[in-house]
């Protein structure tokens, strides 16, 4: 009768022991408690259990990390909803796609979800890197973060790239089309060397991106499989790097007179928050449990805890606002804006004019002046130039690090660099229009001086140099990346924006859409 | 303070380093070897295409002097005084479809490629004129223009 009884009663104490298997803590009730719940949950503690005041403020990081995480998380969700009707197949992906539309409940709700948070994540996650760039936070110890936000951002591209050949319409044949082609642009330089024959590394790319030798099934089922599960597997990872990174590089950055600026600590709730630290003697000796084991040493230890507040509530209702926000944004546009969808593809007439998705379009305008430059080389050399920014940078200024644009000596580099750049770029653009470029003056000119010397290298080349002058002037490495980002991200927005609004049919000049020729 | 074992390998490497370093090797070297010959799968070793080589119908459908269009393929077929030659529409830029304006001249949609009527290119950023196709005469005296098989440009079939 006893096991009988034990048995009763642990039925009756099932919810409390299930929930005590689950979560260790009844409902943590002070901030103690709090933390250590953010310690202990597999979810919470990708969170520090204390933030600083300074990455609270609105201003430090204007949200942007969080808004490409709730983009993510949007485009997850919304992404398998839309696996359940989409088929990746060339036959039947439009249609397909037109069933999501018309047919399929919340079907088009759900489209214009994933296609605008596609579209906001990008631009976010570019505006995160240049908050980052312009607070100097890629600084040590935060440099490799800062890499592994290229490997991110390249990730989010490749994403929107694969993503942009499932509907199987026009824009998505013909922009694919020109893309797998500039995967083949290396042999812009082999023909011209003459070596195709035997080293052709560009029809490698386009036969193992395309599966064949031109957009088709193939293509559409490698895209597919790329856009579903191997690019997302790997943003998801390096995404948790990247989280993990933050809080072992001691939290976000901030200035170093920030205490001082921030005044005395004020105690919360009336009561010391940390007792310990109180004693005559004690000093802040922060520091994790393994510390006793492994070398080296956390950037957070030796820091006090002054000016922190518990992430639980004060960092995670922040986020929860931002996500929310990001979702209503999103939910909005797509209420009131359809995501295009063109006529099916057709591989005997081109769109015209054939635009990529806007993201993509500065680099069209460049590869409209050389295939290889403007699509391989020159985001190469950016993409490169990018991740090495901390290694090369590694100036140790008084206030920088956390303050927009390092200081005011920076903030007047800046606005040099922004006036260089638009004059330049606006010049370069308008001369190029005018009177287009080696080809029209000297026809038989090779192709490899059209490859090494275009608007794009010159755009590269005049940068370089105007920041090598920077540097040469203020006798400062981080002033001269200061003037290179800014020049670089002054002409993406540029050549999206002329590419975009002011080239037409056959990739022509044309002030406005309304003067295109009708055909 | 020294930090222990910091500077192990200049000294000489011990038996149980060795062994150590030599598990580790194998490891990588399989591990690498497996995702090598892993990646070898996605590079096909036959197109999935149909075949490149297509019927165009008797010498004497083509007039001296005129362009013919296959649309289905992007080829046009010309003939002049000395011959019979294919080119390919495709624009060797980035690969859209050129289209032929009335002069005969090739104008690509996509990036504002230019080629004179003999494939020539005549501006614009394409690296090179169009390509010219292999064309040649079944027994039976029918045409046949391989798409695949690139010949020199101007190259013409006698006819």
């Amino acid at each position: 009768m006893n096991g009988f009884k034990t048995f009763l009663q642990n039925l009756r104490e099932l919810p409390q022991t299930v929930r005590y298997s689950l979560i260790r803590h009844g409902t943590p009730s002070s901030d103690r408690a709090r933390s250590q719940a953010v310690f202990s949950n597999f979810f919470l503690h990708i969170q520090a259990t204390r933030v600083h005041k300074h990455t609270l403020k609105f201003a430090t990081t204007l949200g942007l990390g969080i808004i490409a995480m709730a983009m993510f998380l949007i485009l997850c969700i919304s992404g398998v909803l839309l696996m359940v009707y989409y088929k990746p197949a060339t036959d039947q992906a439009y249609d397909s796609l037109k069933d999501i539309i018309f047919v399929v409940p919340t079907g088009r709700m759900m489209r214009n979800i994933h296609r605008w948070a596609a579209h906001g994540m990008v631009l976010v996650v570019l505006l995160h890197m240049a908050r980052v760039f312009f607070t100097g936070s890629y600084k040590g110890p935060r440099q490799f973060n800062w890499a592994l936000g290229m490997v991110l951002l390249i990730l989010t591209l490749a994403l929107s790239f694969t993503g942009y050949l499932l509907p199987w319409d026009q824009l998505a044949y013909w922009a694919i089309t020109i893309g797998a082609n500039i995967a083949q642009s290396p042999r812009e330089i082999t023909d011209a060397l003459g070596i195709t024959e035997q080293f052709d590394p560009g029809g490698m790319q386009k036969t193992l991106l395309l599966g064949a030798s031109s957009v088709g099934q193939e293509a559409l089922i490698r895209f597919y499989v790329l856009h579903v599960a191997v690019l997302p597997v790997a943003l998801l990872l390096a995404l948790g790097v990247h989280f993990w990174r933050i809080r072992k590089d001691g939290g976000l950055a901030r200035p170093d007179d920030v205490n001082e600026k921030l005044g005395a600590d004020r105690r919360e709730h009336g009561r010391e928050i940390f007792p310990a630290l109180q004693q005559a003697d004690a000093k802040p000796t922060r520091t994790y449990g393994l510390m006793a084991m492994v070398r080296g040493k956390s950037p957070a230890v030796d820091r006090g805890p002054e000016h922190t507040v518990p992430a639980w509530p004060n960092l995670f209702y922040a986020e929860m606002a931002v996500a929310m926000f990001s979702t209503a944004v999103i939910v909005a546009l797509a209420y009131f804006l359809d995501a295009p969808l063109k006529e099916r593809a057709n591989p005997s007439v081109p769109e015209n004019p054939a635009k990529a998705p806007w993201y993509f379009l500065g680099l069209q305008e460049m590869v409209s002046y050389s295939a290889f430059m403007g699509g391989v080389g020159i985001p190469s050399i950016v993409v490169i130039g990018l991740g090495l920014i901390p290694y090369l940078d590694r100036e140790e200024r008084p206030n920088d690090v956390g303050v927009w644009f390092g200081g005011p000596e920076g903030r007047k580099v800046c606005l040099l660099s922004l006036l260089f750049s638009v004059l330049s770029c606006v010049a370069i653009l308008a001369f190029t229009v005018k009177y287009g470029w080696l080809r029209n003056w000297i026809p038989s000119i090779s192709q490899l001086w059209i490859t090494a010397f275009n608007p794009g290298t010159l755009f590269v080349g005049l940068y370089a140099a105007w920041s090598l002058l920077i540097l040469k002037r203020t006798n400062s490495t981080r002033m001269a990346a200061l003037a290179l980002f800014t020049c670089f991200i002054v002409s993406f927005f540029i050549l999206t924006y002329f590419a975009t609004f002011l080239r037409g049919p056959n990739w022509d000049f044309y002030w406005s859409q309304s003067d295109w020729p009708v055909h | 303070m020294s930090i222990p074992n910091e500077g192990r390998f200049a000294k000489p490497v011990e038996r149980r380093d060795f062994l150590g370093l030599a598990a580790l090797g194998s490891f990588c070297l399989t591990s690498a070897a497996a995702i090598l010959g892993s990646l070898k799968l996605p590079m096909p070793s036959v197109l999935p295409e149909a075949d490149s080589r297509i019927k165009i119908g008797p010498p004497d459908r083509f007039a001296p002097g005129s362009a013919t269009n296959f649309p289905e393929r992007s080829l046009w077929v010309h003939r002049d005084g000395s011959g019979i030659y294919a080119i390919s529409a495709i624009c060797t830029h980035l690969g859209c479809v050129t289209k032929r304006e009335k002069d005969g001249s090739f104008h690509c949609p996509c990036h504002g490629s230019k080629f004179a009527a003999d494939g020539t290119v005549t501006g614009g950023p394409a690296p090179k004129g169009l390509e010219y196709l292999k064309v040649s005469r079944l027994p039976s005296g029918e045409l046949v223009v391989d798409l695949q098989k690139k010949v020199p440009a101007q190259e013409r079939l006698a006819v």
